[in-house]
């Protein structure tokens, strides 16, 4: 077992960020931590990395108490946090020779991991130009490379690819892939159930501090009902009759979204035939609808099922918010992929 | 990456033994230079930093020269007011060194940079000394580029060079001690937009206020008392001393040995209170 998480409280004030939670790592596996914004997955990597200590319970890594024995801790992990740490002004270059030289890896060690990486990232053409030229996907990636600059045996990343661009956000996870393959112990954040999915071999989804689900993602995804087809009626006067008109298709029964508006028939493994069945229904109804999508379950759908709310920010108290509290736009990410037979068709060819 | 059962660099089976109380010390050491240069580098690369480290300083020389010190008299001061003034812009810049302490600190915290080197097996202190030793390094720069200046414009150190290094000493030290008070609150007050405005508000009136660039006795009764006693006051009376080569100097109204003693008294005290301040704000940061 190399990350071992017993009975993890924090509070911060009157916020208890996490109240009991458990969960472990072994050697070489990935695990996926998903939860909304709040939920408490940064507070359980930053007790992990030994940045803050617990309120409550124990969590060890390679054998280490976080708490009592942070210098062993510090030694054998990385982590990229939320924030990329990146000097803007230095180059990459210059950012992962520091980082190795902070890890004590001495100057000519630094220099050569420092240029695999950046060869091994795609940064190689970018390595000598400063830090701030870099893009969005170009700044995780560096990060990520500072992250792995002492060869860590457990990683840590906080959302890894939140606020990239889908095509950065797939490079992102060819990147972590390949890391994984090499056997690297993972633990990974992420608001995506579509990113857990990706990566992860386990999935623990918490929420307001506890882990309400645990399992692979096709457990997950199974509790769920499979893909779902989503659409929205126009005149919303209708939108009962459009519910009655596709009662009968997909497994269970369909429901309205968190906003009440658009209508979702869980479509299980046969995504395609129930999007066509849906449309057809629709059509004889004489339904005018927009928006049809076919798409792969998200946060917000294992939410619905899990506790019959949508995923929302976390926190009992709405607090001071701050520096972490914001809520991000691009969660629904999953959602609306336009046309969705072709969404999920790249989706498939991305695994 | 060859997988975890691959075998170990060099470098990785050195991070992964116990390291013994002298090793720690050295990777101390080596931390904060490392600290240190990147801070370096940074300052370097940035013009604005550059304007207001160097550029400004010598701005306020001349501002003080020739605008206003037509009307300052102090014509008794042995090398007049160009060498009454030096000292005391020196002083001034050794507080406004300050800026870059708190701005410097309370930006790495908010993207996330010392969380990174917190969970790194990275001396706990090298952060801060990293960014004071930049600081006071970069504040020498400065003095240098000032006293240029200064001789360019008149002023003269008139004791040798034992006075002249002992007075450039001083002001470092003066900034060291302002650089630590700096690195509390920037550290305490984390948001950097709060930093820029409010953090060192404080800097002003303590500079202003006080002998740097006019004669104390020249300023109404109600602030005389103050600006005669404040810290600012008194390292600038011993710079100045220091600067003409320790002359009995009625103008600034105290011997060196006591300007001396009693800046020392003061820096020292801001050093020892605020350094364990600013460490503690650190580690909960
Ligand atoms: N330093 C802190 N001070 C006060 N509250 C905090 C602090 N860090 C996190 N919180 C609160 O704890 C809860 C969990 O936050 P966090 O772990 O950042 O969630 P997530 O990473 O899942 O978005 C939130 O309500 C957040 O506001
Ligand atoms: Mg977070």
């Amino acid at each position: 077992m190399i990350i071992e998480v017993e009975g993890l409280r924090k509070s911060f004030g009157d916020v208890q960020a996490l109240r009991g939670v458990d969960f472990s790592v072994d050697e070489g596996m990935v695990l996926g931590l998903l939860g909304p914004n709040g939920a408490g997955k940064t507070t359980a990597v930053r007790i992990l990395t030994t940045l803050v200590p617990p309120s409550g319970g124990r969590a060890r890594v390679c054998g280490y108490d976080v708490a009592h024995e942070a210098a062993a801790v510090r030694r054998v992990i990385g982590l990229a946090g939320q924030a990329t740490a990146i000097a803007p002004d230095l180059t990459g270059l210059e950012n992962l020779q520091m980082a190795g030289r902070l890890y004590h890896l001495g100057r000519s060690l630094a220099r050569q991991r420092a240029a695999e990486l950046l060869e091994r990232f795609d940064l190689a053409d970018a390595g000598g130009r400063q830090a701030k030229t870099y893009s969005g996907g170009m700044l995780r990636r560096l990060d990520l490379a500072a992250s792995l600059i002492s060869r860590p045996r457990v990683l840590f990343l906080d959302e890894p690819t939140t606020g990239l661009d889908p095509r950065s956000r797939v490079g992102m996870w060819g990147v972590i892939r390949e890391l994984v393959a090499q056997g690297t112990t993972l633990l990974l954040t992420t608001q995506y159930l579509e990113e857990a999915d990706e990566l992860a071999d386990q999935i623990v989804v918490i929420d307001h501090g506890v882990v309400i689900a645990r399992g692979t993602s096709e457990d997950l995804k199974d509790r769920v009902g499979g893909d779902v087809v989503e659409f929205g009626v126009d005149d919303r006067a209708r939108t009962a009759q459009a519910l009655e008109v596709v009662a009968a298709l997909g497994e269970g029964t369909p429901v309205l979204d968190g906003t009440g508006a658009r209508v979702q028939v869980r479509a299980g493994g046969r995504g395609g035939t129930v999007l066509v069945e849906v449309v057809r229904a629709l059509d004889a109804a004489g339904l005018p609808v927009s928006g049809m999508a076919l798409r792969r379950p998200s946060l917000d759908d294992v939410f619905m099922t899990l506790t019959g709310h949508v995923a929302e920010e976390g926190g009992t108290a709405p607090g001071p918010g701050g520096r972490r509290g914001r809520r991000n736009s691009g969660r629904r990410q999953g959602a609306g992929v336009g046309a969705g037979a072709s969404g999920s068709a790249d989706k498939g060819d991305a695994r | 990456m060859s997988g975890a059962q691959a075998p170990a660099l060099p470098g990785t089976a050195r991070a992964l033994s116990e390291p013994g109380a002298g090793q720690r010390l050295r990777w101390a050491f080596e931390d904060t230079m490392v600290i240190t240069w990147r801070n370096l580098l940074t300052w370097a690369r940035v013009p604005a930093y550059i304007v207001f480290t160097v550029v400004q300083p010598v701005m306020f020389t001349l501002l003080f020269r020739y605008v206003f010190g037509g009307a300052i008299n102090v014509s008794t001061f042995p090398g007049g007011y160009v060498s009454y003034l030096i000292p005391g812009v020196i002083a001034q810049t050794a507080g406004f060194a300050s800026f870059s302490t708190a701005i410097g600190l309370s930006r790495e915290l908010n993207v996330g940079g010392i969380d990174r080197i917190r969970s790194m097996p990275t001396a706990r202190s090298a952060v801060l000394l990293g960014r004071l030793l930049a600081d006071v390094l970069r504040l020498l720069v400065t003095i240098l580029v000032m006293v240029g200046v200064g001789y360019a414009v008149g002023f003269r150190f008139q004791g040798g060079v034992g006075y002249a290094l002992a007075m450039v000493a001083l002001a470092l030290y003066l900034g060291l001690a302002v650089c630590c008070i700096s690195a509390f609150i920037g550290l305490q007050v984390r948001d950097e937009e709060s930093v820029q405005a409010f953090g060192l508000i404080w800097v002003f009136p303590l500079t202003f206020v006080s002998s740097a660039f006019v004669q104390v006795s020249s300023m109404p009764s109600w602030l005389r008392g103050f600006a005669q006693h404040q810290p600012f006051t008194e390292v600038i009376n011993a710079l100045r001393v220091l600067a003409i080569g320790n002359k009995v100097q009625p103008l600034v109204g105290q011997s060196l040995g006591s300007a001396l003693w009693q800046s020392l008294a003061w820096v020292t005290g801001a050093i020892v209170v605020f350094v364990p301040l600013a460490t503690r704000a650190y580690e909960r940061a």
